[in-house]
């Protein structure tokens, strides 16, 4: 379906295809199996402009809003979502400044974030919090112009890679969730360091790792909005950064039904290929229209978006996300299916791509979690 | 510096040898049904040009000749960094060898940019493979040329000259010449870049002049199928069969004794 794409837009796409099928392609194994970080890769973004397409123009960027993003995103993750991942990491690390960030935040991360030379981080995660915000134990104590905080972030992607961290800390415990706030920290700040590195079954290219705060002195300038405005921001962020990981989960499925179809062209049994029976047939067809229904409710919720026409998409963001990261799981379950044995050997990229999916279905809020905020808005929004 | 690059549209479908290509009937390819892509040694040809004018200065002006289609690939190559493009497109071309091809480039030069200093061409097209229609635009303009050329060394603008490395069967040449000169560059003498968003949007709004035959002053007589002495007799698509055969080892048979059946094989098929 051509969703009525500016040419633009057309532009874009053509562009991170070019990376991904010229670039990335050739090194998604080894990034895989070496799960080393791509800053090769990174680099090839960077020059293409790509690193800047949802930051403002004013800042470097190319103010391509979410639609722009989404359409680059699963451009990239059709071919390898790990490679592609701390570039939207590090949208994510940067919405909390694009949001809610001050004119001079914003003309300080901004540029160097826009034109590739800094990747961004958003730590909110802890051992004991994630889905649940208020039981993050990380504080912040104010002292004179400055904050000391001290506490842990688990799971952070970009860790250790990135420059700029948006992270979130209790700054009055007392009031609960209104006593949450957020500060840009960077890497290199006295007491602030990385603890080990995850190994994960999938996106084993990005880099996965645990923030720790030792008495770590922030200056006041560093806090995003005001303080107890944490709450507000992360909600705010995940609205915005969630149609990325549906972009992602979206990529891969396209990626992965596009392989599917031209190995059942090409894969011989009983004397005809198995794209001739239609037991493969109806797996194909239901594969294909659920990612073009994905697809539809994705862009038009990006288009939503960047309209700004409505003020709370809480509950659309949710329902893309969770939409397209199930059908990602199941089209891909499929695929490694209809490969069969080569969709289970790793030489193939197919079981790669199965378990890249199940990440879109877990973070920035589990497929139960997306569920709750869409039943939540549902039942508020009626009357 | 004023640099000219010639490139070339190709169709791809020739890469796959598919029969739909070919027309054998009319001996020509047939470009109507084929996927048109820009001539794979033309890439290098572009990154080379850009390359050269970032270090000295300058403008690169890429030509092609070709039917409107082929302003694709002039626009690739804005995407890259080339800054001016020419598309030499006229009914009057159709059916012209490498010899008129040759003759309506260097009119096309003589015309737009009568004060080059280097033209760079591919070694070769994909679908011609001839290899001849950069030495032959030198030899119209009376130009030294040099082909194959797997590095330019340095480039000295006050002396007028330049010095490459040549790629030969059996080794490598030093060549120095004198500037005006025309270069053909093998594949890999560079690696492409990537193009950014931006410039693929630059690209998108340039503008491709395009020119006729008589824009270019090409005499009548020297270009299309009348200015052609080459006359394809045949065309034809050739399969080529493979006949597999696997063999192990066994622990009685020995290395030697396998040679000794891949010698035979080979001799019963008269290849040795």
């Amino acid at each position: 379906m051509d969703y009525m794409l500016s040419d633009e837009e057309k532009t874009l796409i053509a562009t991170a295809k070019n990376i991904a099928i010229e670039k990335m392609k050739l090194e998604r194994k080894y990034y895989d199996e070496n799960e080393e970080f791509p800053w090769k890769i990174i680099k090839e973004f960077a020059k293409s402009n790509l690193c800047g397409v949802y930051v403002p123009k004013k800042y470097g960027g190319l103010s391509k809003g979410i639609m722009g993003l989404v359409l680059v995103l699963e451009e990239l993750c059709k071919v390898d979502s790990g490679a592609a991942l701390p570039l939207a990491a590090t949208i994510l690390g940067t919405l909390p400044i694009i949001l809610a960030g001050t004119e001079k935040q914003k003309t300080k991360y901004l540029f160097d974030i826009a034109s590739g030379n800094n990747l961004a981080a958003f730590g909110l995660t802890e051992v004991n919090a994630g889905s649940d915000i208020t039981g993050i134990a990380t504080t912040a104590v104010k002292s004179g112009d400055y904050y000391i905080i001290n506490g842990r972030k688990r799971f952070i992607t970009n860790g250790g890679e990135a420059q700029v961290y948006t992270i979130f800390a209790k700054t009055n415990p007392k009031k609960g969730a209104r006593g949450i706030s957020c500060f840009i920290l960077e890497k290199g700040m006295i007491g602030f360091s990385f603890g080990k590195k995850e190994v994960k079954m999938g996106i084993r290219a990005s880099s996965t790792r645990e923030l720790i705060f030792s008495n770590c002195k922030v200056h006041k300038d560093n806090l995003i909005g005001k303080e107890g405005q944490g709450l507000i921001i992360a909600q705010a962020t995940l609205d915005n950064s969630r149609p990325g990981v549906a972009a992602q989960a979206l990529g891969i499925a396209t990626g992965a039904l596009e392989e599917t179809v031209k190995y059942a062209k090409k894969r011989i049994q009983f004397g005809q290929t198995i794209a001739s029976f239609s037991a493969i047939q109806h797996m194909l067809a239901d594969m294909a229209t659920e990612i073009e229904a994905a697809r539809a409710l994705l862009y038009s919720l990006a288009r939503t978006i960047d309209s700004g026409k409505q003020k709370r998409v809480s509950k659309e963001s949710a329902m893309a996300k969770l939409f397209c990261s199930e059908v990602a799981m199941k089209v891909t379950v499929n695929a490694v299916q209809i490969f069969g044995g080569y969709g289970y050997s790793r030489e193939c990229p197919i079981e790669k791509m199965m378990r890249d999916a199940k990440i879109t279905t877990i973070y920035e809020g589990t497929s139960q979690i997306q569920r709750n905020e869409i039943a939540l808005n549902l039942i508020k929004q009626s009357f | 510096m004023n640099i000219v690059i010639c490139i070339k549209q190709v169709s791809k479908l020739i890469i796959e040898s598919t029969i739909n290509t070919i027309d054998s009937r009319m001996c020509r390819v047939n470009r109507e049904t084929a996927k048109l892509i820009l001539n794979p040694f033309d890439k290098y040809v572009i990154e080379e040009s850009v390359r050269i004018k970032e270090k000295m200065g300058g403008k690169v002006t890429a030509i092609t000749m070709g039917p409107y289609k082929s302003e694709s690939i002039l626009r690739k190559a804005i995407s890259k960094g080339v800054d001016e493009a020419f598309l030499i497109s006229d009914i009057a071309f159709k059916g012209s060898d490498a010899l008129a091809t040759s003759y309506v480039l260097s009119c096309a030069i003589k015309h737009i940019r009568r004060d080059y200093d280097i033209i760079i061409c591919g070694t070769q097209s994909l679908d011609g493979d001839t290899g001849q229609v950069g030495p032959s635009i030198a030899e119209m303009l009376d130009i030294p040329h040099i082909s194959y050329v797997s590095k330019i060394e340095s480039i000295d603008i006050d002396k007028k000259t330049i010095k490459v490395i040549r790629k030969m069967e059996d080794g490598y040449d030093i060549i120095r010449s004198s500037i005006p000169v025309l270069l053909t560059v093998v594949k890999g003498i560079n690696t492409p870049r990537m193009t950014s968003f931006k410039s693929n949007m630059i690209s998108k709004k340039a503008k491709v002049k395009i020119l006729n035959a008589f824009d270019i002053n090409a005499d009548i007589k020297k270009i299309g199928l009348r200015g052609s002495p080459t006359k394809v007799a045949k065309l034809l698509t050739i399969s080529y069969s493979y006949d597999i055969i696997s063999k192990k080892s066994t622990e009685e048979e020995t290395c030697d004794q396998i040679i000794d059946i891949l010698i035979r094989r080979l001799f019963n098929m008269k290849i040795i």
